[in-house]
């Protein structure tokens, strides 16, 4: 395991995932280009990491990458992810396997996809004991019982029998949920878990996350363009722009005072703090293409301290204080915008 | 049965105090909806009553499945009401034929959710938004003048006049959605119906669209009624707020009564579940957890259709349907058309102050 490096809070529990100079290449008809560059964080154990983004920011691709399932067309181009000490990215398939499930696990966003739909779902519960630890079919079919009825399905044993699309949009996802920490992983992925969900039982899918990840102590990345679930649900944040990381620290750290012109523009773009009947604090224009992200400072385009010296040269992310760092070249000024 | 139990104690009077002044823009009153037969027939709009006032803006919220789309389709004049009735402007839409339903049609109009589905691809931004004229003759009837109207639409949503001659495909999700309004605009409607307007949008962009949907009512006095899930959204853009759950409209009020001091255990639960960017913690302790799902709507429970999910609920919540109750609104604060009702479906109603509030 890796010693703990980070003056951060919390700092005596184990890094259980840490990224370094991520960066993926995706192959379009039109050229390549680079969806992820550069991003790198860590994440401690039994704590939560948000990756907080626009569609198309890259926190996604950065995900899949973590778990090894980008599409061939993306590559990953370089820079390190261990997981509990291990450098996945320099595993072959049979490695990776051994690590998904018991190490290493991810909860998608369409449940509906995820889950095969001609199977039910009692035998798709079951099929990570029957792989993982060679439990019979009887053995596993009990835990697969035992797991359903831990993330909140009425009837285990009845609706185990039953296919995926004969359940709610929250009951499946509770089901993904299950199947991703059946074998107890270190690191538990989601990927936008509650998005297609209302806010009911969007609330009760964070909760159950949230109690999962305090009893089996795993290292949650929560990943999510929705600031109010960053607010809520997450100690820490990685705020993702055009593929590259503009800004990180505690939550109520940067939430309550930015140090990078997106940061701060996506939150004052929020209704919540507004006065009804004026007109919100829009960030004007929007996200630039992939294969069109400037040389300089990816967010240059939409920025109000702009000047110079972005166009030419790419901030790198600085510290701005212990736990936290921000890649722009005017942070300093932001209090004064 | 829950449809016949409330007759009578149904729904607050809509000429009940306060409720002065010109006749509401859009009234729909008693509107019930079912779809399918025997075991299979879906309510999806139970006795629901809206009022609507011109030049302002009605949130709808509630959980998917309540009835939202449904209603907003009847007021489109897509979906004619089993029983019930609406109103626009003093006129019964569905009573009307010919040269009149087609002017009628003319003065509500929808904006959609997702951008990129709603425009066809191969229409130029010109086209799109001139399209409606080619049904409606009489708007727009020269050339010349159809060319200047479509420069004015798109500089109104903050669009280039040189826009007019791109095509979906080469905007941005924003900016077609931005056309989408223009579109809506162009046959100068005095309702504009938004179904989910921003939620398709980046986080970034939702803000500038918003800001184009109330900068155009400030502009030209257009009503909205606007759903959606994001009930910030809906707190921001909203005078007044519908909530509804399966098929009935179980608060509604101004919305700075609806969402401060909820009458209604659901909108209160609503609200809390509702994630907020308060990073002090303490919203979070608030969170008042409901139980299950919504129901199935075609099995909806007696008496109240909330009491499987509410922590408020007793025998008599399932034998009887709850009684309309209502409040006084706050004192006013400045722009108000006068309706101050705040009313709820409840047999226990929360107190002012009680959690959630």
């Amino acid at each position: 395991m890796k010693p703990s490096t980070l003056p951060a809070p919390a700092a005596d529990r184990p890094v259980a995932l840490d990224v370094e100079g991520l960066s993926v290449d995706l192959r379009t008809p039109s050229g390549t280009v680079r969806a992820v560059d550069g991003v790198g964080f860590s994440v401690r154990k039994g704590r939560t990491l948000a990756l907080l983004g626009e569609s198309g920011c890259g926190k996604s691709m950065t995900a899949l990458s973590i778990a090894g399932l980008l599409d061939p067309v993306a590559e990953v181009t370089g820079g390190s992810v261990r997981v509990c000490g291990t450098d996945v990215l320099r595993l072959d398939g049979a490695g990776r396997r051994k690590l998904a499930g018991p190490v290493l696990s991810i909860v998608f966003q369409d449940a509906l996809t995820a889950l095969n739909p001609v199977q039910p779902v009692g035998r798709q519960l079951a099929e990570p004991f029957r792989i993982h630890r060679g439990m019979s079919r009887r053995d596993s079919a009990e835990k697969a019982v035992e797991l359903m009825t831990r993330v909140g399905i009425p009837e285990p044993r009845l609706r185990a029998r039953s296919y995926p699309h004969q359940f709610s949009g929250g009951m499946r996802q509770r089901l993904l949920i299950a199947m991703a920490v059946a074998l107890d992983p270190d690191v538990l992925i989601a990927d936008e878990p509650t998005t297609a969900l209302d806010v009911t039982v969007q609330a009760q899918i964070m909760r159950l996350l949230r109690e999962l990840q305090t009893e089996r102590d795993m290292a949650l990345v929560l990943i999510t363009h929705d600031l109010a679930v960053v607010a809520q649900r997450a100690d820490d944040v990685v705020v993702m722009y055009a593929g590259n990381v503009v800004e990180t620290g505690p939550v109520d750290e940067v939430f309550s005072r930015p140090r990078h012109p997106y940061t701060k523009g996506l939150l004052d773009s929020v209704p919540e703090h507004a006065v009804r009947g004026r007109p919100l604090p829009a960030v004007p224009g929007s996200p630039p293409e992939l294969s069109a992200v400037p040389s300089g400072c990816v967010f240059q385009a939409r920025c109000p301290l702009v000047r110079e010296r972005c166009a030419q040269e790419r901030p790198r992310p600085v510290s701005v204080s212990a736990s936290r760092s921000a890649a722009c070249h005017f942070s300093e000024e932001l209090d004064h915008v | 049965m829950s449809d016949t139990a409330l007759t009578g104690t149904t729904a607050p009077d809509p000429r009940g105090p306060g409720a002065a002044g010109s006749p509401p823009l859009l009234e729909v009153r008693g509107v019930t909806k079912a779809f399918g037969h025997g075991r299979r027939r879906l309510t999806a709009l139970d006795g629901v009553d809206v009022r609507l006032m011109r030049g302002e803006t009605l949130g709808l919220v509630g959980e998917s499945g309540c009835g939202k789309s449904t209603l907003a389709r009847v007021v489109l004049g897509l979906e004619r009401p089993d029983s019930g009735t609406v109103r626009f402007d003093g006129t019964d839409p569905f009573a009307l034929e010919g040269k009149e339903l087609l002017a009628w049609r003319r003065r509500v109009q929808m904006v959609f959710q997702d951008p990129f589905a709603s425009l066809n691809a191969r229409m130029s931004a010109a086209d799109l938004i001139s399209e409606p004229w080619r049904t409606h003759r009489d708007i727009v009837p020269t050339a010349k003048d159809r060319e200047r109207r479509v420069r004015e639409l798109l500089s109104l949503v903050g669009l280039r006049e040189s826009d007019a001659h791109r095509y979906p495909g080469e905007f941005s999700g924003g900016q077609r959605q931005r056309i989408g309004i223009a579109r809506a605009l162009a046959l100068d409607p005095d309702l504009i119906v938004c179904d989910e307007p921003v939620s398709a949008l980046d986080l970034s962009v939702q803000a500038q669209v918003l800001n184009v949907l109330s900068e155009l009512r400030e502009r030209l006095g257009v009503s909205y009624v606007f759903i959606s899930h994001d009930l910030s959204v809906v707190r921001h853009v909203s005078d007044r707020v519908t909530v509804m759950y399966l098929g009935k409209v179980i608060e509604h009020g101004r919305t700075e009564d609806v969402f401060d001091r909820p009458l209604h255990p659901y909108t209160a639960a609503l609200m809390s579940a509702a994630p907020t960017l308060d990073v002090s913690g303490q919203a979070l302790g608030e969170e008042i957890p409901l139980r299950g799902e919504i129901p199935s709507p075609y099995a909806i429970p007696s008496g109240c259709r909330f009491r499987t999910r509410c922590w408020k609920s007793e025998a008599r919540c399932a034998e009887t349907a709850p009684p309309a109750v209502t409040r006084e609104g706050a004192a006013d604060t400045g722009a108000d058309t006068g309706d101050r009702q705040h009313a709820a479906l409840c047999h226990f109603p929360l107190l002012a102050g009680e959690r959630g509030a």
